[in-house]
């Protein structure tokens, strides 16, 4: 592991109900880049984040942050570490009964001993950012699916921490919000020297911000590399995967028994 | 059908050993609820506010309800006393009534289906939106700062409550009995004061009404941390909120009623 490395994932596997989730991964993910995780739905990537953010524990091989390991760490330890990562749920997950500005507000209430005018300046500048300093007496519910999305970066990032997990953060965006929000995650990702793992489906936005791509698939890494390598890749399932195709190593069709048999052609014809 | 047999009782072992499972993941969060409600006894701020959404709010229907109980109660024990010529003992027959039983069980009743459901559902709620979870990646402890703040909220209000539905209660019952059927007022309320004994009427009615809180509110805030993350499983758990809490209220108020008054004359 270099001293550049923030999260290194070793061998990990993970079975859910004796069911293998992930298989072998091993990831480098260096200081002040975006990763991206991709792969079709339901191949492990949200456990992945689950697992490097320590709220399930691997079968078997391990994931460090800043040369801890994780899954090893008592409660308070895990706390510790989690105050220096943030994660941006999928729908944004914002407290509902609080304004937005307290959403923002929160983490500093809850870890620093700040004085009230000292988080009002700082929760301003965070949404400045992410350009809702207008909406900061808005509720959740008075906010569009994107705007939503950008309050909660803006409440990710309020402690400025080393590592940001997105769990699909494209999901359901119109093109604009869309790209403003691929477009924040690289800003505030250079800006913060942070890093950034984005878990996603979403090839064309992600292409365009990230570092470095990891393919999961059936719970192995099914291939990697930068996004040229990504655009340029013959591997048949990157192939498939960057270009939607409906058909190739991931089947269009859920195993079954054949056609012929199911509508009992084969009974009918003996 | 020995098969069949077989499998229907496989299927009540099943349930038990469910029942079991839960009944044990109950207390140890009611334990660990105990233990993390340290940061909201020290931030009492948030207990005030929860106060305000499951006290203040279900004043309302307690007051009114209250009121029609204490009204009820009032032409019953008149219509039944008045044929022994006592009608000046309906004060009494109220105000224990009341201050006993149904002061404490009709308003944890009513507690359980007006603030307990909307406690189970909130929190429900915040789970199914990965709000709970979102907490905890935050590094802060969802039962030590949503679940400890509801729950404490919950045990706070409830004796207040009740309190408030005995006092409207007894007023019901005067408005029927004195202004409306003209029972005498001194004796209306001397007889209710002779009878009614602080010890053991008053302080046994509070002791309900606590046991009943923290039993309503404990089984709100589990029910609702508890609940599978779906629309569905956020409303199986608010009735059984309501339907748990209901029977516990009622079966607690037997135990404490024999305990606390038996062989009293």
């Amino acid at each position: 592991m270099t001293s550049e490395t923030l999260v290194e994932i070793n061998d990990l596997n993970f079975s859910y109900d004796k069911r293998a989730i992930l298989k072998g991964i091993n990831m480098t993910m260096p200081r002040g880049k975006v990763i991206a995780i991709m792969g079709g739905s339901g191949c492990g990537k949200t456990t992945l984040l689950r697992l490097i953010g320590g709220a399930v524990a691997p079968s078997s091989g391990y994931v460090k942050i800043a040369g801890q390991v994780v899954h090893e760490l008592g409660r308070d330890e895990l706390f510790q570490i989690r105050r220096k990562m943030s994660m941006l749920f999928q729908f944004g997950a914002l407290f509902t009964d609080l304004s937005v500005f307290d959403n923002v507000a929160f983490q500093m209430r809850e870890h620093t001993n700040l004085p009230e005018s000292v988080i009002r300046d700082l929760v301003l500048m965070k949404l400045h950012a992410v350009g809702l300093r207008g909406a900061h007496k808005l509720m959740p519910a008075e906010l569009s699916g994107g705007m939503a999305r950008r309050v909660a970066l803006a409440r990710s990032i309020a402690l400025d921490p080393l590592l940001i997990m997105y769990d699909e953060p494209f999901t359901g965006l119109d093109p604009i919000s869309l790209s403003v929000i691929g477009n924040l995650i690289r800003r505030l990702t250079d800006a913060l020297g942070m890093t950034s793992i984005v878990v996603t489906h979403d090839v064309q936005e992600s292409l365009k911000i990230v570092d470095y791509v990891y393919f999961i698939s059936d719970g192995v890494i099914a291939a990697h590399g930068t996004p040229a390598e990504v655009r340029g890749s013959v591997a048949p399932f990157v192939h498939q995967f960057v270009h939607g195709e409906e058909d190739g190593p991931v089947p269009f069709h859920y195993p079954a028994e054949t056609y012929a048999s199911d509508l009992r052609l084969g009974s009918s014809l003996a | 059908m020995p098969r069949r047999i077989a499998l229907g009782i496989r299927g009540v072992g099943h349930r038990v050993i469910d029942s079991v499972w839960r009944l044990g993941r109950a207390s140890r969060f009611f334990m660990l609820t105990l233990l993390k409600s340290g940061i909201s006894l020290r931030r009492f701020h948030l207990i005030i506010r929860e106060i305000y959404f499951t006290g203040v709010l279900s004043l309302i229907i307690i007051v009114v309800s209250g009121l029609f109980v204490g009204m009820v109660l009032g032409l019953q024990g008149y219509e039944t006393l008045q044929k022994y010529g006592s009608e000046s003992a309906v004060g009494t027959l109220v105000a224990l009534s009341l201050v006993r039983e149904l002061g404490p069980v009709v308003a944890a009743l009513l507690f359980a289906s007006r603030a307990g459901s909307a406690i189970t559902a909130e929190i429900g709620l915040m789970k199914a939106t990965e709000q709970l979870a979102a907490m905890e990646m935050m590094a802060v402890d969802p039962i030590a700062r949503v679940v400890a703040p509801r729950f404490w909220a919950g045990v706070i209000s409830m004796p207040f409550l009740a309190a408030m539905f005995s006092a409207v209660g007894i007023f019901g019952g005067y408005l029927v009995t004195v202004v409306l059927i003209g029972v005498d007022e001194g004796s209306f309320w001397s007889q209710m004061q002779n009878a009614v004994d602080f010890r053991y009427d008053i302080v046994n009615g509070v002791i309900k009404t606590c046991v009943f809180g923290v039993a309503v509110t404990a089984i709100a805030v589990f029910e609702g941390y508890d609940a599978p993350p779906t629309a569905e499983g956020v409303s199986g758990a608010t009735t059984r909120t309501v339907v748990t809490s209901s029977l516990a209220i009622l079966g607690l108020d037997f135990v404490l009623t024999a305990f606390m008054f038996r062989g009293m004359s």
